[in-house]
């Protein structure tokens, strides 16, 4: 059993547990998506892209720009938050909402990806 | 590239990791801890404020409370986070600064620095490989001529002493095994303006090494190697090794010359000479009487076989005769002492040679040897460079110093490569001809060693002769030799070999013509050189040196002149 599979494992799934935790129920309806879930999967998904930082394989660099693509996303949606509820001062509404989800879901689909790349890694291997 | 970010990254994973965990735990816990309005309402931050609050906290920049102030919960919650936050901030600099510190890091910031100052390279360079006596004294003579050379060496410290020292030009150095390919391109063995690659490590097995991965990987350029036993010279030559050179082998050939004809080898040590070095005297080694070997190795033994070619049959001392393979009648012992060369008969001999592998004992045979007999001829080995004082003081007749023997012949290999082919042309000439040669040169030049420069008659080398040639002009090799200022006085320089379609004329007359693709060699002054360069490369200048006309240089004044005006 190699630690550092397992760790990089929990995290990588922790990442698309919490998205998708976040990104379920009705798309623009703020009281289905809330703001804690959101912060744990910016902060997992960071972890899971640091650890994948200098490793030299190709399924790292594969996995490590899945990752990059979520962290990117998920900033986007936070950013989207941010300046929603304090900058631009429209407060939360369903548009706004609707496109935070959108972007967490696009952050979704490249942990997915990342999920999928480990178990073919997994199955590969075969030890 | 590739090297760097990987250690980067490779680093910073931890410390990077510890400050996401710290920030996401500050950040949570402020947003969770309620405050308190003044009027006791309860208040949450949300995770905009909470990140600001923290970036500045943890940075320890600290602008207040804010957006409200503080309860006491709150503040309980801060008092941890900034402790939390500022270690992991330590930490991570803390990593950082070590990283850019770090050996290996260095390392690979200096090999990637190196291999883009080589791709850079615009001008031709040789690739030296091994930075040891030899490598820094060919080195030396190298940039003395204002050529470009790349060292590898696999001692770091050698490569820090290359840039302490005082080069004309600037020599970039590499810390590596050159036995490594991948080390040998990093120093341009494939870059086109890679002109020869030189295996000087004192490791056979590197040389060879070197010379194989030149051979394949850049077939066109010249591969010179040291080699120091039979075995692995046959092997280098085996896969067409350029030139292999056997210090001993040189110099006990360079003194079968002095001994068969005092004048040549006299020649032979001024062409050769460095730049600025003064004229050598003449030596003559006695050849009736009988000579002494001290030490039979690699360099006794070629001397030994030398001289018997000459007639001479020398008695050998040596301290390991079993191991050595020394002929008949050797005697045993270091030749330190004066019983051992009395035995060998010190008072009747003329010549001497001090050649063991230890410098103090050599310097001691010949103060015994001296005191013995004080007309002795001396030849001295120098093992080490570091001991020249104390050779000097000793004043041996010929002084023969391993690593200058390979620096010196590689520099001539590597600058002027037809002076050999004079050379070996000149053993065929007798005594005489070396002697008016000698007269020769002496009146071109004062004290110091003549200059000897090669010409090819190109487009780069020669553009005015060349077009002029192409065009249809006669023009002979006085020509070449007149002053460009001047044209009835000659410039102080002695065309010593004429090249020409595979013709090889030594001293050629001077009424010889020249054509397009000729190669001269020729010695002389400085001066005579650069005076040269503008009849090779100006059209005014070869024009005047032609005709003794000054031809018109401007389109205008042409266009008058054609016109008749002028």
């Amino acid at each position: 059993m190699n630690p550092e599979k397992v760790v990089f494992g929990f995290f990588i799934v922790l990442a698309l547990t919490l998205n998708f935790g976040f990104f379920f129920g009705e798309l623009d309806n703020p009281d289905h998506h809330h703001v804690y879930e959101l912060f744990a999967a910016v902060v997992v998904n960071v972890i899971a892209t640091v650890l994948k930082f200098g490793d030299r394989t190709q399924m790292g660099a594969v996995l490590l720009s899945t990752s990059l693509v979520a962290v990117l996303q998920l900033f986007a949606a936070a950013l989207v938050w941010g300046v929603a509820e304090h900058i631009s001062g429209t407060g939360m509404s369903p548009v706004v909402m609707a496109s935070i989800v959108s972007l967490s879901g696009g952050a979704m689909l490249a942990n997915v990806v990342s999920v999928v790349l480990l178990v073919i890694e997994t199955v590969m291997l075969r030890r | 590239m590739n090297n760097i970010f990987f250690l980067i990254f490779r680093r910073m994973r931890w410390p990077l990791l510890t400050m996401v965990t710290a920030y996401s735990i500050a950040v949570l816990g402020l947003v969770l801890v309620p405050g308190q309005h003044a009027d006791g309402e309860i208040w949450h931050m949300d995770f905009f404020h909470a990140f600001y609050f923290v970036s500045f906290m943890s940075t320890t920049i600290g602008f207040g409370e804010i957006p409200h102030a503080f309860s006491e919960a709150q503040r309980l919650w801060v008092m941890f986070s900034v402790y939390l936050t500022v270690v992991a901030w330590v930490y991570a600099i803390g990593n950082i600064l070590a990283l850019v510190q770090d050996r290996t890091f260095q390392h690979a910031l200096d090999e990637l620095r190196f291999a883009r100052r080589i791709r850079k390279q615009r001008e031709p360079f040789f690739l030296v490989c091994g930075y040891g006596e030899t490598g820094s004294a060919l080195v030396q003579a190298l940039t003395d001529r204002d050529q470009n050379v790349v060292v590898i060496d696999v001692n770091a410290e050698r490569v820090n002493m290359l840039q302490l020292q005082n080069l004309r030009q600037y020599v970039p150095a590499l810390h590596g095994d050159a036995a490594r390919p991948v080390h040998l391109l990093e120093a341009g063995l494939e870059h086109k303006k890679c002109q020869g690659v030189v295996a000087l490590t004192n490791v056979n097995e590197v040389n060879l090494k070197i010379a194989i991965t030149a051979k394949l990987l850049h077939p066109e350029i010249k591969v010179i190697c040291r080699a120091d036993s039979q075995d692995v010279e046959d092997n280098m030559a085996s896969f067409g090794t350029d030139y292999i050179i056997d210090p001993y082998e040189a110099f006990a050939r360079h003194l079968a010359t002095a001994l068969q004809n005092p004048a040549l080898y006299l020649l032979h040590d001024w062409l050769t000479g460095v730049r600025h070095q003064k004229l050598g005297e003449p030596v003559y080694p006695p050849q009736d009487g009988g000579w002494i070997v001290c030490g039979f190795g690699r360099f006794g033994s070629a001397i030994y076989h030398r001289l018997v070619d000459e007639k001479i049959e020398p008695v050998v001392i040596e301290a390991h005769p079993e191991t050595t393979n020394a002929p008949e009648g050797v005697i045993k012992g270091r030749g330190t002492e004066a019983v051992t060369l009395e035995e060998a008969g010190i008072r009747e001999v003329v010549g001497l040679v001090a050649g063991t592998n230890n410098d103090a004992n050599n310097l001691s045979i010949i103060m015994t040897a001296r005191q013995l007999n004080p007309g002795l001829f001396v030849i001295a080995r120098q093992n080490h460079l570091d001991n020249l004082n104390i050779f000097d003081a000793v004043k041996a007749d010929i002084r023969m110093h391993p690593s200058s023997v390979i620096a010196n012949r590689i520099r001539v290999l590597l600058g002027t490569p037809m002076l050999y082919e004079f050379m070996s042309l000149a053993m065929y000439e007798d005594d005489q001809w070396a002697c008016e040669l000698i007269s020769r040169v002496l009146a071109v030049v004062h004290d110091q060693v003549p200059e000897v420069w090669e010409v090819e008659i190109n487009d780069e080398e020669a553009l005015a002769v060349n077009s002029a040639l192409e065009a249809g002009a006669a023009i002979e090799l006085e020509d070449l030799l007149r002053d460009h200022r001047e044209r009835d006085s000659k410039l102080s320089c002695i065309p010593l070999l004429h090249l020409s379609k595979g013709a090889r004329v030594t001293l050629p007359p001077l009424n010889t013509r020249m054509k397009s693709g000729d190669r001269l060699l020729i010695c002389g002054s400085m001066s005579a050189r650069s005076r040269m360069e503008w009849t090779l490369q100006n059209d005014n200048a070869l024009s005047y040196v032609l005709t003794g006309q000054v031809c018109a240089q401007g389109w205008v004044w042409r266009l008058f002149r054609k016109n008749g005006l002028t």
